[in-house]
């Protein structure tokens, strides 16, 4: 039987504040354990939370990016459980009047663009750290109450590369809005998937799994498409699926269920008494969306629009904020018509140099101005294109102008007739055969002449005008 | 009326012990407590609007600046048990 996979994601995004959702601790990650606490965060009876204006404002703005209603009444909720690593005994979430609520994302995969709805954007804080020793386990409170973000996506991702795509695609969102730092590895961005697989056609939804502990969007592909071989080997031989919470161990490329810790979950949410609820006024909302940023998608347009971009092209340059800057400053500067050229260099030469430093395009040391001259010299053929991509490398590790490294690296292509006719008589004069079937109609024979005197010239002959030359003097004479 | 099952439940949520007096005494409260309570069923609510707090305000919030936090030795003052900067609690998973 064929099944249809069904995904939905959960990300947990930390939200760059300075402080605390709730309280005026620092928020300094790598910092002495337990020096960024205060008797709110460390839940000490008597003590009274305060969210933090700038989460409220960086929760909107992001849920607006996702273009997702911002509801106009909305209070925070207590989700009660028992772990080491939340003082209080519940964390301060959102349950049924969460700050927004369906909005969506388009996200390209495949070829093709796909709206994947989002369910709710809503406001939460962040756990402490655990460390696990031989006989106890400590604690770290210093993350503990970092504001948090959860979005919650509809289960309309139907495959692990379409999820993959979808967090890709969330990230540069959210890069654009300077409001995390968006890190998988470093913790900063979480990822919680459901996946259950149904027949082929079916309406009703299979039993579905919950994966935890994904370090990379790569993780999340691989867990997820771990559990569709999984869950089709299960429902192929006809076993029963229960639902369960399984951990990735990306070690061992598989999924383990995970013993659950007390029977069903029982968080028996209520509205925090500590808070007082948010009307979120209408004005408010207007000024943040005229403050929104220019987002990758409407960016893309521009480019294609403004520049003549193939959408292929700006698609590469729009990944991130900076890099984006960085690309439209190269482009704005190159005095040429056809930006085309400029965009070449971008994504071809530059970005295969930042790839192989592990840097971004904006990270590049270039100097913009060193690169239109580099790109001049290509364009008004001095030298070979070939050679123009050593200068750049050496240009970013020296900091040289191109000009110096070309005369260094003795590059100048011979374009000067009088200097290349002297070799071509030569290499008429050793090569009658090729001559004379060039002169019999084989074109191929050209070529070959022109590399001889390429050879003789140390690769340094402008191989276009050196093939000029040839054809004229061999029709002339 | 609240069974015993469900009180035993809660009990287990909030990890409190019970014995068996205990649990019949507290069920019978609790019984007494909902009962009353569910006199509110017999009112018309349809024009209350709902409510999620006792206080009429709103929008409480508070500027994006850092306090001075505890020091870890101040913090770690009372915990029943620490090791180094850290607290210190049974270990919870095998």
């Amino acid at each position: 039987m064929k099944y249809q996979t069904v995904i939905g994601l959960e990300v947990h995004l930390q939200l760059n504040t300075k402080t605390k959702a709730f309280c005026g601790c620092a928020i300094d990650f790598g910092k002495t354990p337990n020096s960024g606490v205060c008797p709110v965060c460390l839940g000490f009876p008597g003590t009274l939370p305060v969210y933090n204006k700038e989460a409220l404002n960086s929760a909107i703005k992001l849920a607006l990016a996702f273009s997702c209603e911002i509801q106009e009444h909305t209070k925070f909720d207590r989700k009660n459980y028992f772990y080491p690593d939340l003082p209080k005994n519940y964390q301060i979430s959102q349950f049924d009047l969460p700050l927004s609520r369906n909005g969506y994302l388009d996200i390209a995969s495949g070829g093709k663009t796909k709206r994947i709805g989002i369910t709710r954007v809503h406001l939460e804080e962040d756990a402490g750290k655990l460390i696990h020793e031989t006989s106890s386990s400590l604690v770290d409170f210093n993350r503990t109450g970092v504001p948090l973000l959860e979005i919650v996506s509809e289960p309309d991702l139907s495959s692990p590369q379409e999820a993959f795509d979808y967090l890709t695609s969330l990230k540069n969102i959210i890069g654009y809005l300077d409001v995390s730092d968006c890190d998988m590895e470093k913790g900063s961005l979480r990822c919680d998937a459901n996946i259950s697989l149904r027949p082929e056609g079916a309406k009703e939804l299979g039993v579905k799994t919950e994966l935890k502990n994904m370090n990379s969007f790569k993780g999340v592909k691989d867990a997820l498409a771990f559990e569709v071989s999984r869950q089709t080997e299960l429902l192929e031989a006809g076993q029963p699926m229960t639902q369960e919470t399984r951990l990735w161990d990306a070690e061992k490329s598989e999924t383990v269920s995970m013993r659950s810790k007390e029977g069903a979950k029982d968080y028996r949410y209520f509205p925090d008494p500590d808070l007082t609820v948010f009307i979120i006024d209408r004005e408010m909302v207007s000024r943040i969306k005229t403050q929104l940023p220019e987002l990758p998608r409407e960016k893309m347009q521009r480019f294609m629009r403004d520049y003549g971009l193939s959408e292929y092209d700006a698609k590469i340059l729009v990944n991130s904020k900076k890099d984006a800057q960085f690309a439209e400053d190269c482009i704005q500067k190159y005095p040429e018509k056809d930006k085309k050229i400029m965009v070449n260099w971008l994504i071809g030469p530059l970005l295969s140099e930042a790839n192989a430093r592990k840097l971004n395009l904006y990270e590049l040391n270039i100097d913009k101005e060193e690169l239109i001259n580099l790109i001049g010299f290509v364009e008004n053929q001095s030298i070979s294109h070939l050679s123009a991509k050593l200068v750049l490398t050496q240009m970013i590790d020296s900091q040289k102008p191109a000009v110096l490294l070309i005369k260094e690296n003795n590059m100048l292509q011979i374009s000067d007739t009088t200097a290349l006719e002297e070799i071509i008589a030569g290499v008429i004069l050793e090569n009658e055969k090729s001559v004379s079937s060039f002169k019999a109609g084989k074109t191929n024979a050209l070529m070959f002449l022109v590399g001889q005197v390429m050879k003789k010239s140390a690769g340094k002959a402008n191989p276009k005008v050196v093939g000029e030359l040839i054809k004229r003097r061999l029709t002339d004479a | 009326m609240i069974d015993k099952e469900t009180v035993e439940y809660v009990a287990h949520l909030a990890r409190i012990e019970l014995q068996p007096e205990e649990l019949e005494k507290l069920s019978r409260q609790l019984h007494d407590i909902l009962g009353f309570i569910d006199k509110l069923s017999v009112l018309d609510v349809g024009l209350v609007k709902p409510t999620s707090h006792i206080l009429p305000i709103s929008n409480v919030l508070r500027e994006d600046e850092p306090h001075i936090c505890l020091t870890p030795d101040k913090a770690l003052e009372n915990a029943p048990g620490k090791n180094g900067n850290f607290f210190s609690v049974p270990k919870i998973i095998e």
